[in-house]
């Protein structure tokens, strides 16, 4: 068991996994969505008293940030118990692409060229992340979820909606893997 | 503690999310090059057996563990927000290379950077909040 949890998972295994838990939300009677959790803190820091966008009940997205907690420590336990040694298998393809952009590959989950500190303080680092952050925040409010309430919830329930969304999705990732990123680095 | 169960889902989810490796910048890179079948594989397959799983659980009119019938919501029709909003997100998912979820989970993982990215995405909700009605929906 604990070998298991140890290596990587196949796509499959990966798959059935993300839809069990979709399944389980529903059994515990609420809908798989992250991002709004986003909106909920917001609410928590005040915001409702200035905006009515975030003047709701929060309590009742209480479920929901108990999950977020639980994905960080989740995470955690990833990365400290479970933890793989092994590098991540990337396609040779992309690590030959990523390092024209001057992203080397470390064969860790993320490239610590980019979640670096040093590079995360400067000028450029902080931009990057928190532009990229805002984007993603932005994005799936204004699309009404993200990937796990389009893609995952929406699509298992055939809501044409989240297929536009999921379209956004894509077409936004390519535009700016292929003509902004190397503008970037 | 009611409560805990979700704790207990989350934490499912955050390892879920580190051993499929959809947590990973570089595999969200991988997916918009189209080098791989590894992410397409994943969503394929959650959805897959998603869609199989809402349609029984709709057939037989199964019942949540409150004993409440499963119910779902049909979502507002209006395209422009979704394709819009949609491509602002992809944006910042394949420059972060994370989608809110995974965020948290790369900070747990040990990824302290991430507390950058999730202030824009909080900065960014909030952004939306206060310009929604300019916005075309």
């Amino acid at each position: 068991m604990l070998e298991l949890l140890k290596q990587p998972w196949p796509w499959y295994l990966s798959g059935t996994a993300i839809a069990f838990i979709m399944v389980l939300l529903l059994y515990f009677g609420k809908s798989f969505g992250f991002s709004s959790n986003l909106r909920t803190i917001c609410t928590i820091a005040g915001a409702g008293k200035k905006n009515a966008f975030f003047d709701f009940d929060w309590k009742a997205q209480r479920w929901n940030l108990l999950f977020l907690i639980g994905a960080i420590i989740g995470g955690f336990l990833a990365g400290t118990v479970f933890k793989n040694d092994a590098p991540l298998q990337l396609s040779a393809a992309t690590i030959a692409d990523l390092k024209l952009l001057h992203i080397p590959f470390d064969g860790q989950l993320n490239p610590s060229a980019i979640f670096n500190w040093h590079f995360a303080l400067s000028l450029k680092g902080f931009a990057i992340l928190l532009i990229g952050g805002f984007l993603v925040g932005f994005g799936s409010r204004y699309a009404g979820g993200c990937t796990s309430g389009h893609a995952i919830s929406g699509l298992s329930n055939l809501q044409l909606p989240s297929l536009w969304a999921v379209i956004g999705f894509f077409s936004g990732g390519l535009i700016m893997t292929h003509l902004l990123l190397p503008l970037i680095f | 503690m009611k409560g805990l169960r979700f704790v207990i889902a989350g934490i499912v989810f955050g390892i879920i999310m580190v051993k499929s490796e959809a947590a990973s910048w570089y595999r969200i890179q991988e997916m918009f090059c189209f080098q791989s079948f590894h992410m397409y594989g994943i969503i394929g397959t959650a959805v897959t057996l998603g869609i199989i799983s809402v349609y029984l659980i709709k057939k037989f009119h199964l019942k949540d563990s409150q004993g409440h019938p499963i119910s779902f919501h049909n979502k507002d029709k209006r395209w422009p927000k979704y394709v819009i909003g949609g491509t602002i997100f992809g944006l910042g998912w394949a420059l972060t290379g994370a989608c809110p979820g995974p965020m948290f989970v790369n900070l747990g993982y040990g990824y302290s950077t991430f507390v950058i990215v999730i202030l824009g995405s909080l900065l960014g909700t909030y952004a939306y909040g206060l310009i929604r009605h300019r916005l075309p929906h």
